[in-house]
């Protein structure tokens, strides 16, 4: 069975280019614009990983991941956060809310592949 | 490897193991020092722990078998405390101590390349076995060959620590992808420690419980294997090792290349599955844990390049001597600097217009601010604080109080007080001889004591602080203080003072600093080995301090040292008498005036007080003492400074003419020249002259000398080679 994958974006821009890269890798994406999308989208679904902007409006990323881990379905569910080049401080951040790792904006194709085979075979 | 010698090499990873030991024995000390009054909590028990640990690791690479012998069972110890299976109770907390004794002194005879007695350690190591138990076989530690035989070595791959801490889950890190993914690098031996894992009532199924320690064999960069572990820094502890084998002839079993402490454990190699049991907490595999399992610990996020390191001071090793040629030619810079504004004064009064002049002094002004910083950050670097030399204190109290069989408290004050690191070196010894008297001469015995009603527990308490460009070190105790009449007749007894000769208590007192003078009854074996008080305050002189005594009889006696901050900048004030050019230390000037007649009045037998504001306090004629002709010796025509010594007493200095604050790098007189009483120093001024440099608390002595008929002070002429920009 394909795997899941939850893409957060206020960027349309950015959300397409995810869904395109993992769709053609096979993987199935759902979409949500911010925070509060994102939760509402999560309902009755199964995830197997969230890829998540951290500015956005309604809801940002940290707190959705903080959301998303005090779900009992989320706990173990691998989280990576899209940052900047040198965004430590978004990283320790999204580190302390429960993320499992980050990924650098902007990045190849490949590269988001291999993180997402990384943290969710 | 490196291109060096490699006995070179081998000397330079040496001085590094060595300085790396004194750092964390002096922080062992501190923590065990605080054991006996708070306890130690586990925070505190690991960070013990990991001392001991470290010393053995590097003492196995260093081939110091009994150094690793000692160190081994010693860290079982702590591992036992560590994990609860052995309690901390007032013998064990003994037993710690005195083993960390026994370690510093075997590392000291290591690093000093002496031997130790045969059975130096053989007592107290039998007692940490007993304590461990008998019946465990204890496994013996085979010394680790030295992996620094670098020209025989070629590295196969990376030896990879990975430590998952509880919390890596609640990330959605899972470490048996991590090994995956490192399998996929190359070959990887796996070796799992279940030294951590608590029994399955308190396994909680969301901690990882599971470390790992990985041989990868596989020709890929240092990043490569880190980039696996990229985003669990901070949610466990990783250290990345070159994989080293031996070529040559000294060639070394594998397993004990670089790491030996894992195999005595009774390590299972796991598979996968039992990995990944662990991760739901439903591990079937029956697991005993040997308590003899010496964890490996970690010392250092070697990777952490993410920030996890916040709050942690950074630091560099830099050679002694670089530092002090930085602070050298600072003050050169300082002195060049005072040359320019001379010349630009001048300039300014003759060849500039006023706004050339202008500008050349602001743009002077700012270079000086600049120069100022330069120096503070040097000065800093120079400084540490006290606590490198007080944290030998305890110890030292603890051994003597213990050949006495005294019981003694040791109160230290004021550690963080920083001071100049050469001048921190030079307090070591004279502080070590002067508390071991206290606890040996100063304090009563514990009968003597209790007969006295006194607390049977002597204190010794040592303080230090920061006054003006000084500090001040107090070593206090509440002993029996000192028998003036002992003393004095001891003194006439030895020569040092006529028969029937007239002085003061603090005189009396003083005598105890006279050369060959030792009161004690009998030499015993812990201070009185001929080095008197004398040594110490030639020692304390050498930095340009001097010390005190104070003493109440029955109450006990207060030793006081004072020590110049810094031995090379000096805040100072510029003043004239007659042609001389004299600098005062800015931090001891409280004011000056011109006094009224009425403000001075003789004193019967020579001499002036001067009265300031109902006060009144000494005239000390700086003309007089150093023997200045065609100087203004009346008063009233002149400039009184009222100065404050480093004891606290105030003298008022008479001068022709104060000529302004100015930062003069001081050049030893006795290095450069001769002691002069009076003078603590000179310094080379903008225009080349030199200036003295004024001693203050030797000041109101030669007032009193002079008063009793004794000769200026002579200064025979000075030659002091010119600095000039070339």
């Amino acid at each position: 069975m394909a795997k899941t994958i939850l893409a957060v974006d206020d960027s349309k821009t950015m959300r397409d280019m995810v869904n395109f890269t993992l769709k053609s890798s096979g993987f199935d994406v759902v979409e949500a614009e911010d925070g509060v999308a994102a939760l509402s989208a999560v309902q009755g679904k199964r995830i197997d990983c969230v890829i998540t902007d951290i500015n956005m409006p309604n809801m940002d990323g940290i707190s959705l991941v903080k959301a998303l881990r005090a779900k009992p379905e989320f706990r173990s569910t691998p989280i990576l956060i899209l940052t900047t080049e040198g965004g430590e401080e978004k990283k320790a951040q999204g580190r302390a809310a429960g993320a499992t790792g980050w990924i650098v904006k902007p990045f190849a194709p490949d590269k988001l592949i291999q993180v997402v085979n990384k943290v969710c075979p | 490897m490196s291109q060096a010698p490699v006995s070179v090499e081998f000397e330079r990873f040496r001085q590094t193991f060595f300085e790396e030991c004194s750092e964390m024995l002096a922080d062992m000390e501190e923590r065990l020092s605080r054991l006996q009054s708070d306890g130690l909590d586990l925070e505190e028990l690991n960070a013990v722990f990991r001392a001991v640990h470290s010393i053995k690791a590097g003492a196995g690479a260093f081939n110091y078998s009994r150094l690793v012998q000692f160190t081994h069972t010693f860290e079982y110890l702590l591992d036992r405390l560590r994990d609860g299976r052995m309690i901390l109770d007032g013998d064990i907390g003994n037993l710690i101590i005195q083993s960390a004794d026994i370690l510093s002194e075997m590392v000291a005879a290591a690093r000093e390349e002496r031997d130790l007695a045969p059975d130096f350690e053989i007592q107290i190591h039998a007692t940490l076995k007993n304590a461990l138990g008998e019946g465990e076989s204890q496994t013996e530690v085979k010394t680790q060959t030295a992996t620094m035989t670098a020209d025989q070595t070629a590295q196969i791959g990376w030896l990879v620590d990975f430590k998952p801490k509880p919390q890596m889950f609640r990330h959605a890190n899972e470490p048996l992808l991590l090994i995956r993914e490192l399998k996929s690098l190359g070959e990887c031996q796996i070796t799992t420690s279940l030294h951590s894992l608590p029994s399955l009532e308190a396994l909680k199924p969301e901690d990882a419980y599971l470390s790992f320690y990985i041989k990868l064999r596989a020709d890929v960069p240092e990043s490569r294997v880190y980039e696996v572990f990229e985003f669990v820094d901070g949610d466990a502890d990783i250290t990345i090792e070159p994989w080293v084998l031996a070529t040559g002839p000294l060639m070394v079993d594998e397993d004990e290349q670089g790491f030996g402490f894992f195999d005595q454990d009774p390590l299972s190699q796991i598979s996968e599955s039992e990995a990944a049991a662990e991760r739901f907490g439903v591990n079937e595999t029956i697991i005993t844990k040997s308590p003899n399992s010496p964890t490996r610990q970690s010392q250092s996020n070697a990777q952490n390049t993410n920030g996890g390191q916040a709050g942690s001071v950074q630091s560099i090793r830099v050679e002694l001597n670089r530092v002090d040629r930085l602070v050298n030619t600072v003050g050169e810079l300082v002195i060049a600097q005072a040359m320019l504004r001379q010349e630009i004064a001048v300039l300014t009064e003759t060849v500039l217009t006023q706004g050339q002049g202008l500008h050349a002094n602001e743009s002077l002004d700012s270079l000086e601010a600049l120069t100022r910083e330069l120096q503070d950050c040097v000065m800093a670097i120079r400084m540490q604080p006290v606590k490198s030399v007080f944290s030998r204190m305890p110890r030292l109290v603890r051994e003597v109080a213990g050949k006495l069989n005294k019981h003694v408290r040791l109160v230290m004050i004021g550690e963080h007080t920083e001071l100049d690191k050469t001048v921190i070196e030079e307090l070591a010894d004279p502080l070590t001889h002067m508390i071991r008297n206290s606890v040996d001469h100063g304090l009563e015995s514990t009968e003597k004591r209790i007969e006295l009603g006194k607390n049977p527990e002597g204190e010794i308490k040592l303080t230090a602080a920061h006054v003006g460009s000084n500090i001040l070190i107090h070593i206090e105790d509440d002993g029996a203080g000192i028998n003036r009449e002992r003393v004095y007749n001891k003194a006439i007894e030895k020569g040092i003072i006529a028969a029937g000769a007239k002085l003061t208590d603090d005189e009396i007192c003083e005598l105890i600093f006279a050369p060959g003078f030792s009161t004690a009854a009998a030499v015993t074996d812990v201070s009185g080995r001929g080095v008197g008080m004398d040594v110490v305050r030639r020692n304390i002189m050498k930095i340009g301090g001097r010390i005190h005594i104070s003493s109440v009889e029955g109450k006990g006696s207060r030793f006081t040292l004072v020590i110049p901050l810094t031995l090379a900048v000096l805040d100072g004030m510029l003043l004239a008498v007659g042609k001389e050019r004299y600098i005062l230390p800015l931090t001891s000037i409280i004011e000056s005036f011109v006094p009224t007649g009425d403000q001075l009045r003789p004193l019967v037998g020579g001499g002036t007080l001067v009265a300031v504001r109902g006060d009144y306090y000494r005239l000390v004629r700086l003309n007089t003492i150093f023997g200045v002709s065609h100087s203004q010796s009346d008063p009233t025509k002149a400039l009184i400074v009222l100065v404050e010594t480093a004891s606290g007493g105030r003298i008022g200095l008479l001068v022709d003419e104060l000529i302004g604050q100015q930062q003069v790098v001081i050049k030893s007189l006795k290095e450069n020249y001769i002691p002069v009483p009076g003078l603590s120093g000179a310094t080379i001024l903008g225009d080349g002259r030199v200036a003295l440099i004024l001693d203050i608390e030797q000041l109101g002595k030669l007032s009193d000398q002079h008063l009793k008929g004794l000769d200026p002070v002579e200064i025979p002429e000075l030659s002091v080679p010119q600095i000039h920009a070339a």
